[in-house]
C-alpha cells in the first residue's frame, strides 16, 4: 500500500467488488439516482462466472426472477447470452418448475460490463480497495492500494472470493483470487481490525477440459428445450440455437485412485481451516461419505461458444493435478481428457451474517452494507440477489427513508436474508426451494406480480416494465373472467374429453372449472375453445396456474396471513432482553445480538425456544396492558 | 418479585391430606407466624412436625407437617413454603384462610405452573402437563399427567416424526435436485408410509380419547321412567343423600349433576327427571333437559323396575337406547320377579353395547357391577393395556388432530396423482403439527437428513 493518499473522488455510494452482488449492488444505486463507483481488482473479473457456467436452477431460478421483477439486470443478461435453456421439474407443480440456462460465459461478463459502463451515474473502475475509511463508526469512503481515497455516504461491501483468498491444489496452497485473479489480502486484514466477526469459508470448482479431447459417443446428450423460457419478464418468446450438455459417470476405478489418493487432498491433510458447503462436496468427499456408491454423475457443459474449454459438473476436487488427471481418464469419454484448468479448491474470508440487520446493514459499522459470498452464501444468484437488496436500502438509508424488507412470504430473496441474517449459516449457504414456506405462493412465474410494483415505487423498475405488468395484469383478469363465463356442455364435449382421458361431462360446466381438473390444461382445452384471443405466454402461464391451483393458493394465502400475525408484533431493536422476568439467559443473549425487528424474527433465531417466544409474548401483553393504564 | 400466593395443591376432597402450598418473598414469614413445630425449629428443606396456629386467637386448627424451601430450586423458583395438612377439607380451608390473612394472595388457576414455567423451570409441554397434573380431580388422571411430563409423548410420537421426516427428505431431494442421479419418489411408497402414518395417528388418538375420559371424565345419564329407582341409585353411588327421594312419580323434576370416582375415573352423573308425557310445564322443562343430557352422555344407565312387568314406556325407552353404550338396570330386586327377563333380552338382541344388571338399590346390591361397566367404558379397546400412553391434554389432542387431517390431506392428493410439491405440502403441514406437541424446530431438520443421505453436488 502506497503511504501518501490523496482524495481522488466523492460519490453517494462505493461498492467494493464486480461480482454478481456487485453489478447488481452498483446498478441499483445509480438507477436509483445516486452517483456511484465500483472497484474490482481487475475489470476482466466483472460478472466473472468462476465457477458452472450455468444461471438458475431449483431456487435459484426463482431469485433470478425476483431479481429481474424488481429491475436487476442478471435476468436480461442471461436472456441475451444463454446457449442452451431447460425448464426443471416440468412432471411436478408449478411452483417448483425452476428456469436453467447455460450461460457463454465471456459474452455474459463482456455483456454486463457493457451496462455497467454505459449506465448514466455510475462509474465501474479498477483498483484495488485496501482500507474501508470509518469515523464516528459510520463508513465514508475507501483507500485503494495506489493511495487514492474515494469518499461516500456508504459502502457496500461484496468481495467473493477474492477477500483473502486462497487456493488448494494437492498440498500446493498459495494466495489468490478466484480463476487466477489477484486476491484481497490487507482488506481482509482491515476488516479485521475494524472489528468485524469474520471467518473462512471454503468451496471448490472442477477442472475444465478441451472438448476436442473428448469422446461424446460414449456419453448421453442433454438438449436444451423446444421452447423457451425467458428469464426476464421483460422478453417475450426468444429463440436461439442451442448447444448440448453431456452426461457420464465415475466407475469403481475413478473411486479406488481417488481412495489411494485421500492423503494427497489438502481436504483431509488438515490444511483447509474453511467450512465447505455440504450440497457442493468435491469428489474425494462424495468418494469418501457414499463409499456404498458405485458411480456418481458428472455432466460435461460448454464454457462459451467461443472457446473449446468444457466444464465438469460434479468433480470438484483438491487433488494433486496428477491425480486429477489419472481420475478423469478413467471415466467413459474422458480416456484422453487433456485438462486445460485443474480443479481447485478455494478458501475466503466472509462475515458472520448474523452481524448485520434485515437490510444489509453492519450492526457494528453504520452505511456499511454486505452483498454476496461475503455474507456467507454461495451461488451466482444468491449474490445477486443480496446485491440488489445491498444497494436499495444503502440508498434508502442515504435518503433517510424505512428500510426495504422482503419477509419470507414475499420472496425468495426475503427467505435468503431471513435465513443468513436471522439463523446464520456454517456453510456457504444454497437458496433451495425447500427452504420457503410458501412455495405455492412463491413461484417464479408471479414474481413481477409480487415485486415489480415495489421496485417501481422505489424508482428501481422502469416505467416501461411497470406498464407492462399493469397489461399483463389486466389480460390475466380478462382472460380468466372469460373463462370463468365460457361454459362447455355435456354431449358436445364428450369425444374431447374421452380424447384426453377423462370422465364425460355431467353438467354444463365453466372452462375455468374445466381446467381444475387434471387431464385438463389451458393448452389441450383450445380445441374445445376456439374463440380465445391470442395471448403471450407470461399472461397464459399466469393465469392458468391461477386458475388451476386456485384452491392450493388459498390456502396458502391464509398460512401466510397467520405467519404474518406474528411478523407484525414489532420488537424495538432497543429492547432489554436481560430485563425481561423469565427468559433464558441463553435466549436474551440470542435475542440482544440479534435485534429482531419482530416477534416472528425473534422465533426463527436459533437458541431461542418456544417457551422464550411465550415468555415474550406475556412481556409484550403485559407492557401493552400497563401503557393502556 | 411478584407477590406471594397460596393455595391448596391437593385435589378437594378425597384422600388422606391436603397440601397448603405458600409461593412468593412471604412465605418464609407467613409460615414461620402461623406453624409450630413440635421440637426444635424450623430447617430448611426438612419436613417438620408440628401444629397449625392462628396467631391472633391461639387457635390450633390441625396437626401438620411443614417444609420451607428457599428459590431458586423450588418448583416457582420462588421461597416456597408447604403445610401438609392432615384433617378435613374445613382444616384445610382454615389453614389456607390463615395464610391468606397473613398477607398471601389466593393463587390464580395454574398460577404456580406458570411462575415456574416464567422462571425457567419447564418448557411448555411439561407446563401443560404439570397443569393438568393440577387440575387432575383422580389418580388415574395425575399418574397420566406424570407421564407426560416425563416426556412419554416425545418417545410416542418420534417414530411418527421420523417416517414424515424421511418422505419429507425424500421429497425435497426429489424437488430440489430434478437433475441428480437419485430414485424418484414413487407414489405406491408415498401411499403406503403415509397409510402407515395415518393408522400410528389413530392408534395414539384412540388413547387420546380414553385420555379425555380420564380426565375430563366421562358423562352418564340415568334415565327410566318415573319413580324406578332412579334417584335412589344416584344416590347409592354417592353414598349421601342429595337427590331428593320419594315414591310420587316426578319428584326429581330438574337433572342433577354430581361428580363421582369411579375407581380413579371422574364420572358426571346426570339423574334425569323422568322421560314421559306430562301437561305440567315445569316438569316439561325437566323433560327437555333430561332429553339433552341423555343426548350428550357418553354411557347410560336406564332403569327399569323389575318387580313389575315391562311398560310400554320402558319398552320405548329400551328402544331408544339400543345404538348406545348402556347399562340396563333391572331394579327393585328386592321386591321379587316381576318382568320378563327374555323379553328384555330379545329387545336389545344384535346390540353388543348393551349390559343387563340386576339391582336392588335398598340393599345396596348391583354397585360393583356398575363400576365395572364404567371402567370398562373408558378402557374398552385399544388402549386396555395400561403401559400404552394416554394423551388427555386438549392442544395435544388437537394437534395429532391436525397432524391426522394432514396426513389424510396428502393419502388423498397421492392418490389423485398430484404433483410431489403439494402432496410435500400436507406432509410438511403434519410434520410440522407434530413437533409442534414438543416445541422442537423443524425445517433444519430436513436439509440436514437431506445432505446426510444422499450424495449432491456440482
Amino acid at each position: 500500500m502506497s503511504t501518501e493518499t490523496f482524495l481522488m473522488g466523492t460519490y453517494d455510494v462505493i461498492v467494493v467488488g464486480a461480482g454478481h452482488a456487485g453489478c447488481e449492488a452498483a446498478l441499483a444505486c445509480s438507477r436509483m439516482g445516486k452517483r456511484t463507483v465500483m472497484f474490482s481488482i481487475n475489470l476482466e473479473a466483472v460478472a466473472m462466472m468462476a465457477c458452472n457456467p450455468a444461471i438458475g436452477g431449483t431456487g435459484k431460478g426463482h431469485l433470478v426472477r425476483e431479481i429481474d421483477a424488481l429491475g436487476g439486470e442478471m435476468g436480461l443478461v442471461i436472456d441475451r447470452t444463454f446457449i442452451q435453456s431447460r425448464m426443471l421439474n416440468t412432471a411436478k407443480g408449478p411452483a417448483v418448475h425452476s428456469l436453467r440456462a447455460q450461460a457463454d460465459k465471456s459474452r455474459y461478463h463482456a455483456d454486463m460490463k457493457r451496462v455497467l459502463e454505459m449506465q448514466e451515474g455510475l462509474d465501474l473502475k479498477q483498483g484495488e480497495v485496501v482500507d474501508i475509511i470509518v469515523e464516528d463508526g459510520k463508513a465514508c469512503g475507501v483507500v485503494l492500494k495506489t493511495g487514492s481515497i474515494y469518499r461516500a455516504k456508504a459502502v457496500i461491501l461484496a468481495t467473493g472470493t477474492f477477500l483473502a483468498g486462497k487456493i488448494f491444489i494437492g498440498d500446493s496452497a498459495y494466495e489468490s483470487g478466484p480463476n487466477g485473479m489477484a486476491p484481497s489480502v490487507e482488506l481482509a486484514e482491515s476488516l479485521r481490525k475494524l472489528g468485524l466477526p469474520m471467518r473462512r469459508f471454503k468451496t471448490g470448482t472442477p477442472a475444465r477440459a478441451l472438448a476436442q479431447s473428448l469422446d461424446f459417443s460414449k456419453m448421453k446428450e442433454e438438449k436444451g428445450d423446444e421452447k423457451i423460457v425467458p428469464f426476464s419478464f421483460m422478453n417475450d418468446d426468444l429463440e436461439k440455437d442451442q448447444v448440448s450438455c453431456w452426461l457420464s459417470y465415475t466407475n469403481e476405478e475413478t473411486h479406488r485412485i481417488i481412495r489411494e489418493n485421500f492423503h494427497r487432498s489438502a481436504l483431509f491433510s488438515g490444511q483447509i481451516e474453511g467450512v465447505g458447503p455440504r450440497y457442493c462436496p468435491s469428489i474425494e468427499d462424495k468418494v469418501n461419505r457414499f463409499a456404498d456408491r458405485k458411480r456418481h454423475q458428472l455432466f460435461i457443459e460448454p464454457e462459451g461458444l467461443d472457446t473449446d474449454e468444457m466444464y465438469i459438473q460434479g468433480m470438484s476436487s483438491s487433488l494433486p493435478e496428477d491425480v486429477q488427471e489419472a481420475f478423469y481418464k478413467t471415466i467413459a469419454g474422458l480416456e484422453n481428457i487433456q485438462i486445460a484448468r485443474p480443479a481447485y479448491a478455494i478458501e475466503y474470508d466472509c462475515i458472520d451474517p448474523t452481524d448485520l440487520n434485515l437490510n444489509l446493514e453492519n450492526r457494528h459499522v453504520e452505511n456499511l452494507f454486505c452483498a454476496g459470498q461475503f455474507n456467507g452464501s454461495s451461488g451466482y444468484e444468491e449474490a445477486a440477489a443480496q446485491g440488489l437488496m445491498a444497494g436499495v436500502n444503502a440508498v434508502l438509508k442515504i435518503n433517510g427513508k424505512e428500510p426495504f424488507i422482503l419477509d419470507r412470504s414475499e420472496a425468495y430473496i426475503g427467505v435468503l436474508i431471513d435465513d443468513l441474517v436471522t439463523k446464520g449459516t456454517n456453510e456457504p449457504y444454497r437458496i433451495m426451494t425447500s427452504r420457503a414456506e410458501y412455495r405455492i405462493v412463491l413461484r417464479q412465474d408471479n414474481a413481477d406480480l409480487r415485486l415489480t410494483e415495489k421496485a417501481y415505487r422505489l424508482g428501481l423498475a422502469t416505467e416501461e416494465r411497470y406498464q407492462r405488468l399493469l397489461e399483463k395484469k389486466k389480460l390475466v383478469e380478462q382472460e380468466r373472467k372469460r373463462l370463468e363465463n365460457t361454459y362447455a356442455l355435456p354431449g358436445e364435449t364428450d369425444d374431447f374429453m374421452r380424447r384426453v382421458g377423462g370422465a364425460p361431462l355431467k353438467n354444463k360446466t365453466s372452462l375455468a372449472d374445466m381446467m381444475k381438473r387434471p387431464e385438463i390444461t389451458y393448452e389441450n382445452l383450445a380445441e374445445i375453445d376456439p374463440d380465445r384471443p391470442v395471448l403471450s405466454d407470461h399472461v397464459t402461464t399466469q393465469m392458468a396456474v391461477q386458475i388451476k391451483y386456485e384452491g392450493y393458493i388459498s390456502k396458502q394465502m391464509q398460512q401466510i396471513k397467520r405467519f404474518q400475525k406474528l411478523e407484525n408484533q414489532k420488537l424495538d431493536p432497543e429492547l432489554e432482553y436481560s430485563s425481561i422476568q423469565g427468559l433464558r439467559i441463553e435466549a436474551a443473549e440470542k435475542l440482544s445480538a440479534t435485534k429482531p425487528l419482530s416477534v416472528g424474527q425473534a422465533s426463527r433465531i436459533s437458541g431461542v425456544s418456544p417457551a422464550d417466544i411465550n415468555v415474550l409474548l406475556i412481556y409484550l401483553e403485559k407492557e401493552r396492558r400497563s401503557k393502556k393504564k | 418479585m411478584e407477590d406471594t400466593i397460596a393455595a391448596v395443591a391437593t385435589a378437594y376432597g378425597e384422600g388422606g391430606i391436603g397440601i397448603v402450598r405458600v409461593s412468593g418473598e412471604k412465605a418464609e414469614e407467613i409460615l414461620k407466624s402461623i406453624f409450630v413445630p413440635s421440637s426444635g425449629a424450623l430447617e430448611e428443606r426438612r419436613l417438620t412436625y408440628g401444629t397449625v396456629k392462628d396467631p391472633e386467637t391461639g387457635d390450633v386448627i390441625d396437626e401438620c407437617m411443614a417444609v420451607f424451601m428457599k428459590g431458586p430450586h423450588t418448583y416457582t423458583t420462588e421461597d416456597v413454603a408447604e403445610i401438609d395438612c392432615h384433617g378435613s377439607v374445613v382444616s384445610l380451608r382454615n389453614t389456607l384462610s390463615l395464610v391468606i390473612r397473613m398477607g398471601a394472595r389466593l393463587a390464580e388457576k395454574g398460577e404456580f405452573t406458570k411462575r415456574a414455567f416464567l422462571g425457567g423451570r419447564l418448557d411448555l409441554s411439561q407446563a401443560e402437563a404439570v397443569m393438568d397434573l393440577v387440575s387432575a380431580k383422580t389418580d388415574a388422571g395425575a399418574e397420566m399427567a406424570l407421564d407426560q411430563l416425563e416426556g412419554r409423548i416425545g418417545k410416542e410420537t418420534a417414530p411418527i416424526r421420523e417416517k414424515l421426516l424421511d418422505l419429507l427428505t425424500e421429497i425435497a431431494v426429489n424437488i430440489d435436485y430434478p437433475d441428480e442421479d437419485i430414485e424418484e419418489v414413487t407414489y405406491e411408497k408415498l401411499k403406503k408410509e403415509l397409510s402407515e402414518t395415518s393408522s400410528m395417528l389413530e392408534d395414539l388418538l384412540a388413547s387420546a380419547d380414553a385420555g379425555r375420559l380420564i380426565r375430563e371424565g366421562i358423562s352418564c345419564a340415568i334415565i327410566g321412567r318415573p319413580n324406578v329407582g332412579k334417584s335412589s341409585l344416584m344416590n347409592a353411588l354417592l353414598r349421601e343423600s342429595r337427590a331428593i327421594v320419594t315414591d310420587i312419580p316426578g319428584t326429581t323434576r330438574d337433572t342433577i349433576e354430581e361428580g363421582i370416582n369411579v375407581r380413579g375415573i371422574p364420572v358426571r352423573l346426570t339423574d334425569t327427571a323422568g322421560i314421559h308425557d306430562t301437561d305440567d310445564k315445569i316438569e316439561q322443562i325437566g323433560i327437555e333437559k333430561s332429553r339433552e343430557s341423555f343426548d350428550r352422555a357418553d354411557l347410560v344407565i336406564l332403569v327399569i323396575d323389575g318387580s313389575e312387568e315391562l311398560q310400554p314406556e320402558d319398552t320405548a325407552l329400551v328402544e331408544k337406547i339400543r345404538d348406545r353404550k348402556t347399562l340396563i338396570l333391572l331394579n327393585k330386586r328386592d321386591l321379587g320377579y316381576g318382568i320378563d327377563k327374555d323379553r328384555i333380552k330379545e329387545l336389545t338382541s344384535g346390540s353388543d353395547n348393551i349390559k343387563i344388571v340386576e339391582t336392588s338399590m335398598t340393599e345396596g346390591t348391583g354397585v360393583t357391577e356398575i363400576e365395572d361397566a364404567v371402567e370398562e367404558y373408558v378402557m374398552s379397546g385399544k388402549v386396555a393395556q395400561k403401559e400404552s400412553l394416554l394423551i388427555s391434554n386438549v392442544r395435544h389432542i388437537e394437534l395429532l388432530e391436525d397432524t391426522l387431517a394432514a396426513v389424510k390431506d396428502a393419502c388423498a392428493a397421492a392418490e389423485a396423482g398430484s404433483a410431489l410439491d403439494f402432496i410435500e405440502i400436507d406432509v410438511r403441514r403434519a410434520y410440522q403439527s407434530l413437533g409442534e406437541i414438543t416445541g422442537e424446530a423443524v425445517s433444519d431438520d430436513i436439509l440436514k437428513e437431506v445432505f446426510s443421505r444422499f450424495c449432491l453436488g456440482k
